[in-house]
């Protein structure tokens, strides 16, 4: 749906070049929620205007569906935009007008009929909850009101593709869950590209597909998000999820003697089953857990933990818990 | 009372209140005309707006600046030979409008273009974003964004040229400013004085009301 090919942005400044995107290749897939994180001033903004060509790359292209964002006229580009919603992360609503001549607007630019417009407002007032709303102003909603709002117009004239620029960085963490499970919904049931931008893992975790990890504009990392996010292999995505976690609470020097480390990663239904204590009996084995966490990646559970084996065959515990789809890796 | 106001010859006052108002009303229409197209050009050709353009904003700059550098008593000397051509004299009210047209849009281009600056640049890009030309983003977003301080601009901008209006007696253009000065001042009728003063100030006030008013319908922040 949406392709990069070594899209490389560079900006003049008095103190020289500075590179914010250095040959960035990317291939977003219809109907997914692609995340892409790093830490501020790692080129995120950067990336996700250059899909709309907010931000005209120095090198390299752009695809959106079949057609070459990188290759169009003006007058092209302003029609491609069309089918290219985007929010924002202070959602830049026209304080001068209503919520449904907000939502509207879009629709007004493109010149449909008043009819129409009409009726496409308020069918999207009434899906996002803001009829109420419709007379109000800007000024008078909450941030997720306004969000809504934004997302409405995003919504207007009927994008295959949504580009979320650090859209719940100026929410309270209740208003992000609420704004993330609409993009969520959305997501599944207009079958909507979504591509999103953010420093908040927690962001990734709750709604994407895939995410790419940058730094420096660079792709350092990319992958589905349940691997990227339990086996991590850059060292900044490493510390991105230690950050978003409260930190790695395992401390090696507090092992017990002797012990074999290991940790141990379950997904889907086999986190919450007994796997590891069946193994511990079957082959004779003791285990204490280190640290760990059982949560879920985008609604798929999984379980990550670090236990060390003791008093009886560890090397047979692992082989078991292997077979069993359980990944182990060695902790140092 | 009558003989406090001996001097006052009040069909004269209502004949220069009428001319201060028609001077007033005539410039500030073509000022805002002029004023806002010059305050969009100043704003568009900024450093990293969206039309950047450095030539034409420096051009535009210096032009603004000439003329707001020059002190208005000099721009009305000056434009003497100019006004005849434009408006075939330089008497009276239609001789007056010229200068204070020149005098003012530059002025209210300035405050125009601050307006314009006041608005937040995720707005010009939202609108970008929906697929909006550079038109359609001035006229639709831009403008209606900074309406409140395009309006409180006006308001500054019409009473400097209410003052203006005084000084452009010294032309031969009439007015409650022009009566001031010639009875009041150089002939030392101080009831003339008092009474043009007064009917200047509630101008200025009535101004001032007005466009407070009109600011706080259009703020919606």
């Amino acid at each position: 749906m949406i392709r990069l090919e070594g899209v490389t942005k560079r900006y003049r400044s008095a103190a020289g070049e500075r590179v914010a995107l250095d040959a960035v290749d990317l291939t977003v897939g219809q109907g997914q929620v692609f995340g892409v994180v790093g830490r501020s001033g790692a080129g995120k903004s950067t990336l996700i205007r250059t899909i709309n060509r907010l931000e005209t790359p120095n090198a390299g292209r752009v695809f959106v569906g079949d057609q070459e964002i990188t290759a169009l006229k003006p007058a092209e580009l302003r029609a491609a935009r069309r089918r290219i919603g985007m929010i924002f992360q202070h959602f830049n609503l026209l304080n001068a007008k209503t919520i449904e001549e907000n939502v509207a607007f879009p629709l007004r630019l493109e010149g449909r009929p008043d009819a129409e417009v009409r009726a496409r407002t308020a069918e999207l007032l009434a899906r996002l909850g803001l009829a109420e709303h419709a007379k109000k102003h800007p000024a008078q909603l909450s941030g997720g009101q306004k969000q809504r709002v934004g997302i409405a117009r995003a919504l207007a004239c009927g994008p295959e593709v949504l580009l979320c620029d650090e859209a719940t960085s100026a929410l309270d963490p209740e208003t992000t869950d609420e704004i993330l499970s609409l993009l969520d919904e959305l997501n599944r049931e207009l079958g909507l590209t979504i591509v999103l931008i953010t420093h908040q893992m927690e962001v990734v975790r709750r709604v994407c597909d895939r995410v790419a990890v940058l730094k420096d504009g660079r792709v350092v990392e990319e992958g589905a998000t349940a691997d990227v996010f339990l086996h991590p292999k850059s060292p900044v995505t490493k510390a991105m999820l230690a950050e978003g976690e409260g930190g790695e609470t395992f401390d090696a020097s507090l092992a017990p003697a002797g012990g074999r480390l290991a940790r141990l990663t379950f997904r889907g239904p086999a986190t919450y089953e007994p796997e590891l204590s069946r193994v511990a009996r079957s082959v004779g084995v003791d285990y204490s857990i280190l640290s760990g966490r059982i949560s879920r990646i985008r609604g798929e559970p999984y379980g990550q933990m670090v236990v060390a084996f003791t008093g009886g065959d560890a090397e047979a515990a692992v082989a078991r818990l292997s077979e069993r789809g359980v990944v182990v890796e060695a902790v140092s | 009372m009558t003989e406090f106001f001996a001097n006052v010859d009040w069909p004269e006052i209502v004949r220069a209140t009428r001319d201060t108002l028609l001077m007033l009303g005539g410039s500030m229409a073509l000022t805002v005309l002029f004023g806002i197209p010059l305050g969009v050009l100043l704003y568009l050709s900024g450093k990293g707006r969206l039309a950047a353009n450095p030539v034409l904003n420096g051009l535009l700059s210096l032009i603004v600046n000439i003329l707001r550098s020059v002190p208005f008593i000099i721009l009305l000397i000056v434009m003497l030979p100019v006004t005849v051509i434009l408006v075939g004299t330089s008497l009276g009210v239609a001789g007056a409008i010229p200068p204070l047209v020149v005098g003012a849009a530059p002025f209210y281009a300035r405050l125009v273009e601050t307006a314009l600056r006041e608005v937040d640049k995720g707005v010009v890009e939202a609108t970008q974003a929906m697929g909006g030309s550079t038109f359609q983003i001035v006229t639709r977003a831009l403008l209606p964004e900074a309406m409140p301080g395009i309006i409180a601009g006006a308001t500054v901008t019409a009473i400097a040229l209410v003052s203006y209006t005084a000084m452009a007696g010294v032309v031969g253009a009439g007015g409650l400013g022009d009566l001031a000065v010639r009875f009041g001042y150089q002939r030392f009728q101080t009831d003339v004085m008092v009474v043009t003063v007064v009917l200047l100030l509630v101008l200025v006030q009535i101004l001032q009301m007005f466009g407070d008013a009109l600011v706080a319908r259009v703020s919606h922040r």
